[in-house]
C-alpha cells in the first residue's frame, strides 16, 4: 500500500469513526441514565437517512403516520395514568403535546413545498419526523418497565430493534438510497483528494461532541442527566423523575442518530437496515469505554473507524468479522482488571 | 374428572399424540412439528440460561451454525460419519462457549448478550465467506443419519429422532435442576449468599452457558441432517434474536415454556408470513414487527411468560404432583470435629476497614469462643455490618488480622471460608422466593454432597441427594419449620424467612455461626424459640455471633456483649454490664447537653 | 393553634406480606419541628419513604389540605416543597458541591422560578463548610459535610416541610449539636421540620412535639419536653424493662 492509499484510508476510517463516535456517546449517556442497552439506535440513522432522502425528492416524510400513531398511543396511555391519579386537569396539555401537535406538523408538511426548501429547511423536516420516535420509543416500550434489571431492558430493546427494522422494510422498500452531498466536490490536499463532505462530516460530528459536552457541563438538564446516572434515588429526591430523565436521553439519541444517517446518506448508501451494523460498531466503541466512559468510547469509535477501512482494504470479506472481534481483547482487558461483580443481586 | 389429570398423565399423553404425528398427518403438519422441535431445544438452553442463570445470549444461532456446519463440512468433504461429526461439533462448542464464557462471565451480566452479538454476527459472515464452507451458497449433499442400519433419511423417521432428543434434553434438564448442583444454578443471581454458601458461581455460569451452547449445536446437528443442506442465512443474528423471543415468550423460567415457546412462535409466524401481507396490502417483515410487539408486551404484563399463565389457569383442573412431598430417611450425612468448649474459635485483631477515606471499622478486636453467645451491638451505622463482611470475605478488611481455627483468613474469599466451617445469615433475607423452603436450607449442604451436574441429569445422586435433604429437612425442623418444608419461601412471613436463613447455615455443618439481626420480625414467641434454639446451638459446642437490636432478646441470650460506635470499640461486658454503662446509654440516646 | 401542614391516617406500608408501618398517625403544624424517635428496625425510614411516594403505602396522608397519597409522583411532591434528606444523603459524588446544590433547585427551575442564585447565597450562610468547598467533588467530603450538602441541597428547593432522616448517623457529638442547632435555625426561617432520629435525646431537645414509633407504631406520643424524661423512651431502646425478657 502506498501512502496515498494509506492517507484516503485514514480518511475513510475517520468519517465513519467520526459517526460511530457520536452513536457510542448517545449509547453510553442512554445506558448510564437508563440502564438501557440501546440495541435500536442504528434504526435511527436508517430512518434519518431515508427520511432526508424522501423530503430531498419532494416526496412526504414516511415516517409520518408512525409518529402520529405512536404519538396518540403516548397521549392514551399519559391521559389513562392522569385520569387514575385524579389529575383530570393534565388531560389537555397531554392531548395536545402528544397527538395534535405531530398531527398539525403532518398537515403542514404537506402544504410545504418540500423540493423547493433550502437544505437545511428540508433537514429541519426531516428530524422533525424522527426525532420524537426516540421519547415515543421511551414512553411506550421502556418507560413502564424502567425498574426492570437490565437483562429485561435489554431483550425489550431488542424487540424494538426487530419491530424498527420490520416497519423500516415498509416505509422506505427494500431499495437503497443517497442524497446530496451538502457541498459538492472536495479539495485535493498534496496526493488526496477530500470530498467536502467528509469535512462536514468530521466538523459537525466535532460539533455536535462539543456541543453535548456543554450542554453537560453547564446546563441544568444536562447536570440533571448527569446527577440521575451517578445517582438515580438522589435525583429523584430532587424531582428529576426517571420519567424526564428518559425522555430526555432518549430524544438526544435519536436526534444524534437521525442527524448521522444524514451526514453519511450523501457518502454511502443507506438501506432500511443498513442501521443496525452502524449503530453496532458504535456500540464496540462504547463497549471500549466501558460502557461508562465518554472519551473512551469516542476514542474506541475512532478506532474501530480506522480498523474497519483498513481491513476493508486488505480483507474486505473479514471486515465485519475483523470489527467486531476487536471486542473480544476489550472485554478480556476488562475482565481481567474487574474484581468482582455484585451487580445482579435480586432485591 | 379433573383429578385423573396429573402431570404425568398429560405428559404420557402428550408423548402419545406426538408419536402418532408422523403417521398420521400431513407432510405439512410433520415439517413444522421437526422444526418445533429444532428451535424447542435452543429454547431449552436458553431457558436454563436466561430464566435459571439471569444471563442471555443473543448468539444460540451461530452454535446452531456450528453444529449445522460442522456436520455438513466433515461429512461432505471428509467422508466422517455423522455420529463422529457430533462429537466433534460438540467439542468445538465446549472450546468456544468456555472461551466466550470466559472473557464475558466476570463482567456484569449485560456483556454476555454483547459478546454473543459480536460473535452471532462474525460467525455468519465466516460462513458466507470462507469458500470452504461453500461461502453463500452453503454445503449440500449431506448424507442421512443411519441408526442401527435404519436409514432416517426421510422427515418423517427423522421426527422421531428430533422429539426424541429434545425429550430427552428435557427430562435430563428437570434431574438436573432438581439437584444439589440444580439447586446452585437456581440461586445464581444472588450472587453474595451463592458464594457464602461456598458455591462457586462463576463455574455455574460458564456450565450454563456451555449447556446451552451445546443443545443449540445438537439442534443444527440435526437440521443438517434434516435438510441435507445448509447455507448461513438460518444462523444469523436475526434468527437467535428469534430463538430468544420463543424462551421469553414461552416462559424463561420453565422447561416446557421452551416447547411452548418454539411452537407459538413457529406456528404464528406461518399464519402472519401468510396473512399480514394479504390484509395491510403491501410486503414487510410484518411478522418481525408483531414478534417484537408481543415480545414487548408479554415483558410489561407477565415477566415469566405465558406458560406459567397457562399453568396457573390450569391448576384447578390438573392435580398437583404430590410425589415429593415427603423427605425419605437416609443416612446423617459425615460431621466435622467440634473444638474444645471454651477454646477460641474466631479472634479478630486490630481490623481496619476504609472505603475511600472513610474509616467503617478503626482497630476493632473481638474474640468468640465454642460453646459461647457473643452479641454485637451498637447504634444504626456504627460498623457491625461492615465487621460482619470483613469476617465471612465478603468484603475483606483493609488492615489487621482475622484468625479462624487458628487459621488466617482476612484475604480468603467467602467460599474458602465457608469451606473452612464458617457460615452466617443475611439482615436482608437472601432466599430463592420461588424454591421451597426445603431447597432453600439444601444450599447450605452443598459443599457437604460432591455429585456434579452431568451425575444428577442421569439420576446417579439419589443416594446423596436423599442425605442432603434429610439433613436439610432436619435442620428445618430443628428451628421449627416442619409444617412448611414444601411452601415456597416466598409465601412465608419475613421473620420465618429469616430463620430459614438459620437453617441453611445450620446445614453446612459450621464451627462458627454468624447471625445478622436474626430477630427482626419475629413475634414474641418466635422469638422465645430461636433463643431457645440458640441456647441449644451453644449447649452443642457451637460459637455464635449475632449482630442484633432487639435488646431484650441480646441482653437475655449473649453470654458477651461488644458495643461498637462510630466504627470502634465502646465497651465489652456482661450483658448486665453494658445495660448500665454510661457510654453506651449515651450512645444509643444521644449525649447532647441541655 | 397553627393551621395542619400534613396528617397521616392509618398509614400502613408493606413489605411483602409483611407489614412495616401499621396504622400511623401523625401531625406536622406549620413552623413546628416534630420529631419521630424509636429504635433501629421501628419503621421511621420506611414512614418517611412512604411520605414522599417512594413507598407504595395504604391510608390517607393529606399535606397542604390536598390528598397526596398515590396521587401526586416524587417530583410533584418536590414541586409543593415536601422535600426529603434521606439517611444515605444521596449526593451526586462525582459532581461539585455547587452543581450538587444547584440541581437542589431542578424542581424550581422547572416552574420557571430561576432565582436560585439568591437561595444559594443563603444556603452558603448557613452553611460556610459548603462555600468554601463549593468546587471540590461531593464523594470527597467529610461525613459531617455531606450531611451540610444534603441537608443544603434540599434547601435549595426551597421546602415548606423538610423531613430529615437520621441526621446525626455517623456524625460525632460535636457535628451532631452543630447540625441540630442549624435545625432550629431552620424553623426560626419558617421551614417546617419533620425529624426522624434515632438519637432520641437530641432530637427532643430541639423538637416541639414527638411520636415514638416502636414496631411500626405509634408507642407513645407527646410534647417533646415530657417525653425528655419519660422512663418509657429508654426502655424502648435499651430493653431495660426486663418486664417481657425472653430468655431467662
Amino acid at each position: 500500500m502506498d501512502s496515498a492509499v494509506a492517507l484516503l484510508l485514514a480518511q475513510d476510517g475517520f468519517t465513519n469513526g467520526a459517526i460511530y463516535a457520536l452513536l457510542s456517546l448517545a449509547l453510553v449517556l442512554v445506558f448510564a441514565v437508563t440502564r438501557v442497552i440501546f440495541i435500536p439506535q442504528g434504526e435511527y440513522v436508517a430512518y434519518g437517512a431515508l427520511t432526508m432522502a424522501a423530503v430531498v425528492t419532494g416526496q412526504l416524510p414516511p415516517t409520518m403516520w408512525l409518529v402520529v400513531t405512536l404519538g396518540i398511543a403516548v397521549a392514551i396511555v399519559d391521559g389513562v395514568v392522569a385520569v387514575r391519579e385524579g389529575a383530570k386537569s393534565r388531560l389537555p396539555l397531554i392531548i395536545v403535546k402528544n397527538a395534535v401537535l405531530p398531527i398539525a406538523a403532518m398537515v403542514v408538511v404537506r402544504l410545504l413545498p418540500l423540493k423547493e426548501l433550502s437544505y437545511p429547511l428540508q433537514v429541519l423536516v426531516a428530524l422533525a419526523f424522527v426525532v420524537p420516535l426516540g421519547p415515543q420509543v421511551y414512553r411506550l416500550a421502556f418507560q413502564p418497565v424502567a425498574e426492570a434489571s437490565v437483562l429485561l431492558l435489554l431483550i425489550v430493546s431488542v424487540a424494538v430493534h426487530f419491530m424498527m427494522v420490520g416497519m423500516g422494510l415498509y416505509f422506505f422498500g427494500a431499495e437503497g438510497a443517497r442524497i446530496p452531498p451538502f457541498t459538492e466536490g472536495g479539495l485535493t490536499l498534496g496526493a488526496t483528494f477530500i470530498q467536502y463532505q467528509t469535512i462536514w462530516i468530521v466538523g459537525i460530528a466535532a460539533l455536535l461532541i462539543a456541543g453535548l459536552a456543554l450542554f453537560f457541563e453547564h446546563s441544568i438538564y444536562g447536570k440533571a442527566l448527569r446527577a440521575t446516572a451517578i445517582n438515580r434515588t438522589g435525583a429523584r429526591l430532587m424531582g428529576i423523575s426517571a420519567d424526564l430523565a428518559g425522555k430526555l436521553c432518549f430524544t438526544l439519541a435519536a436526534l444524534v442518530g437521525a442527524f448521522s444517517g444524514i451526514l453519511i446518506a450523501p457518502i454511502t448508501t443507506v438501506y432500511y437496515d443498513t442501521g443496525f451494523l452502524i449503530g453496532l460498531k458504535g456500540f464496540v466503541g462504547a463497549i471500549i469505554g466501558g460502557l461508562v466512559s465518554y472519551p473512551l468510547a469516542a476514542a474506541g469509535s475512532i478506532l474501530v473507524g480506522l480498523l474497519e477501512s483498513y481491513s476493508s482494504f486488505y480483507a474486505s470479506a473479514y471486515k465485519e468479522v475483523i470489527v467486531f472481534t476487536l471486542i473480544i481483547p476489550v472485554l478480556l482487558y476488562q475482565s481481567l482488571t474487574t474484581k468482582h461483580v455484585d451487580d445482579e443481586d435480586e432485591h | 374428572m379433573a383429578a385423573y389429570l396429573t402431570p404425568n398423565r398429560a405428559l404420557i399423553g402428550f408423548v402419545l399424540a406426538l408419536g402418532l404425528i408422523p403417521l398420521l398427518a400431513g407432510q405439512f403438519t410433520v415439517t413444522i412439528v421437526n422444526y418445533i422441535g429444532l428451535y424447542a431445544l435452543v429454547a431449552l438452553g436458553l431457558v436454563l440460561l436466561t430464566g435459571i442463570g439471569g444471563l442471555t445470549s443473543f448468539g444460540q444461532a451461530a452454535f446452531v451454525g456450528l453444529g449445522a456446519y460442522a456436520t455438513a463440512y466433515l461429512t461432505t468433504r471428509h467422508g466422517m460419519s455423522p455420529w463422529g461429526t457430533l462429537i466433534v461439533g460438540m467439542a468445538v462448542t465446549t472450546a468456544i462457549s468456555l472461551a466466550l464464557g470466559f472473557i464475558t462471565l466476570r463482567l456484569s451480566g449485560h456483556f454476555l448478550p454483547l459478546g454473543t452479538i459480536a460473535w452471532g454476527i462474525s460467525l455468519y459472515f465466516i460462513f458466507g465467506n470462507l469458500q470452504a464452507l461453500g461461502g453463500h451458497g452453503g454445503i449440500d449433499g449431506i448424507p442421512s443419519v443411519d441408526l442401527f442400519g435404519l436409514d432416517l433419511g426421510n422427515s418423517r423417521a427423522f421426527f422421531y429422532i428430533i422429539w426424541a432428543t429434545l425429550l430427552a434434553a428435557i427430562v435430563t434438564t428437570q434431574n438436573m435442576l432438581d439437584s444439589r448442583e440444580g439447586r446452585a444454578m437456581r440461586c445464581l443471581r444472588a450472587m453474595t449468599m451463592t458464594e457464602a454458601m461456598g458455591i462457586n458461581t462463576l463455574r455455574y455460569r460458564m456450565v450454563l452457558f456451555m449447556i446451552a451452547a451445546q443443545f443449540a449445536c445438537v439442534s443444527g446437528w440435526l437440521y443438517a441432517h434434516l435438510q441435507r443442506f445448509v447455507n448461513p442465512t438460518p444462523f444469523s443474528l436475526g434468527q437467535g434474536i428469534e430463538y430468544l423471543f420463543m424462551a421469553v415468550l414461552g416462559g424463561a423460567a420453565t422447561v416446557w415454556g421452551a416447547v411452548f415457546g418454539a411452537s407459538a412462535v413457529s406456528m404464528l409466524k406461518e399464519y402472519l408470513q401468510d396473512w399480514l401481507p394479504k390484509l395491510l396490502g403491501a410486503t414487510g417483515n410484518f411478522e418481525n414487527v408483531v414478534f417484537g410487539l408481543l415480545t414487548i408486551i408479554v415483558l410489561h404484563r407477565a415477566r415469566d411468560g405465558v406458560w406459567p399463565i397457562l399453568m396457573r389457569v390450569f391448576a384447578s383442573t390438573v392435580a398437583q404432583r404430590d410425589a415429593a412431598r415427603s423427605v425419605e430417611p437416609a443416612l446423617p450425612l459425615p460431621k466435622r470435629d467440634v473444638p474444645e468448649r471454651g477454646s477460641d474459635v474466631l479472634q479478630v485483631i486490630n481490623v481496619t476497614k476504609r472505603f475511600g477515606g472513610l474509616v467503617a471499622n478503626n482497630k476493632m478486636n473481638l474474640t468468640v469462643r465454642a460453646g459461647e453467645v457473643m452479641a454485637l451491638i451498637g447504634p444504626n451505622g456504627a460498623g457491625k455490618s461492615t465487621l460482619f463482611n470483613c469476617i465471612s470475605g465478603v468484603n475483606p478488611p483493609t488492615e489487621g488480622e482475622i484468625r479462624f481455627m487458628g487459621q488466617r483468613i482476612e484475604q480468603l474469599g467467602s467460599r474458602e471460608i465457608a469451606k473452612l466451617g464458617m457460615s452466617r445469615s443475611f439482615q436482608h433475607v437472601r432466599l430463592n422466593q420461588d424454591m421451597t423452603v426445603l431447597e432453600n436450607a439444601a444450599i447450605g449442604a452443598h459443599l457437604r454432597g460432591r455429585k456434579n451436574f452431568v451425575q444428577s441429569a442421569w439420576r446417579l445422586d439419589r443416594e446423596e441427594e436423599r442425605r442432603l435433604l434429610w439433613e436439610a429437612a432436619h435442620q428445618l425442623q430443628r428451628c421449627g419449620l416442619g409444617e412448611h418444608l414444601f411452601d415456597t419461601c416466598g409465601s412465608l412471613p419475613l421473620g420465618k424467612q429469616r430463620i430459614v436463613e438459620i437453617a441453611r447455615a445450620l446445614c453446612s455443618d459450621p464451627t462458627l455461626l454468624l447471625l445478622d439481626e436474626p430477630a427482626a420480625g419475629l413475634r414474641h414467641l418466635e422469638k422465645k424459640a430461636l433463643a431457645d434454639l440458640l441456647d441449644k446451638l451453644r449447649g452443642e459446642g457451637m460459637a455464635i455471633l449475632l449482630v442484633e437490636h432487639d435488646m431484650d432478646f441480646v441482653m437475655g441470650l449473649a453470654d458477651r456483649v461488644l458495643v461498637m460506635e462510630f466504627g470502634e470499640f465502646l465497651a465489652e461486658g456482661l450483658p448486665r454490664e453494658i445495660q448500665t454503662n454510661p457510654k453506651v446509654l449515651e450512645a444509643y440516646l444521644g449525649g447532647v447537653d441541655e | 393553634m397553627k393551621p395542619i401542614l400534613l396528617e397521616t391516617r392509618g398509614l400502613c406500608v408493606n413489605y411483602g406480606r409483611v407489614e412495616a408501618i401499621h396504622k400511623v398517625g401523625i401531625r406536622i403544624r406549620q413552623g413546628e419541628i416534630v420529631t419521630v424517635i424509636g429504635p433501629n428496625g421501628a419503621g421511621k425510614t420506611t414512614l418517611l419513604s412512604a411520605l414522599m411516594g417512594l413507598l407504595p403505602a395504604r391510608g390517607e396522608v393529606s399535606y397542604q389540605d390536598q390528598s397526596v397519597l398515590g396521587t401526586l409522583s416524587v417530583d410533584a411532591l418536590v414541586a409543593k416543597g415536601l422535600v426529603l434528606v434521606p439517611e444515605k444523603r444521596e449526593l451526586f459524588g462525582s459532581m461539585s458541591v455547587a452543581d450538587n446544590l444547584l440541581l437542589g433547585a431542578f424542581a424550581r427551575h422547572r416552574r420557571g422560578d430561576r432565582d436560585h442564585a439568591k437561595t444559594l447565597d443563603e444556603v452558603y450562610a448557613i452553611f460556610p463548610r459548603l462555600a468554601e468547598r463549593r468546587k471540590q467533588e461531593a464523594g470527597t467530603l467529610s461525613g459531617g459535610e455531606r450531611q451540610m450538602l444534603a441537608m443544603g441541597r434540599a434547601l435549595m428547593a426551597k421546602p415548606t416541610l423538610l423531613m430529615l432522616d437520621e441526621p446525626s448517623l455517623g456524625l460525632a457529638p460535636l457535628i451532631v449539636k452543630e447540625i441540630l442547632r442549624i435545625v432550629v435555625q431552620l424553623k426560626g426561617m419558617g421551614v417546617s421540620i419533620l425529624l426522624v432520629e434515632q438519637n432520641a435525646r437530641a432530637a427532643l431537645q430541639v423538637a416541639d412535639y414527638a411520636y415514638v414509633l416502636e414496631n411500626g407504631s405509634v408507642a407513645v406520643e407527646n410534647s417533646a419536653r415530657a417525653l425528655l424524661h419519660d422512663p418509657r423512651v429508654i426502655e424502648s431502646y435499651l430493653g431495660l424493662g426486663g418486664s417481657h425478657s425472653i430468655a431467662a
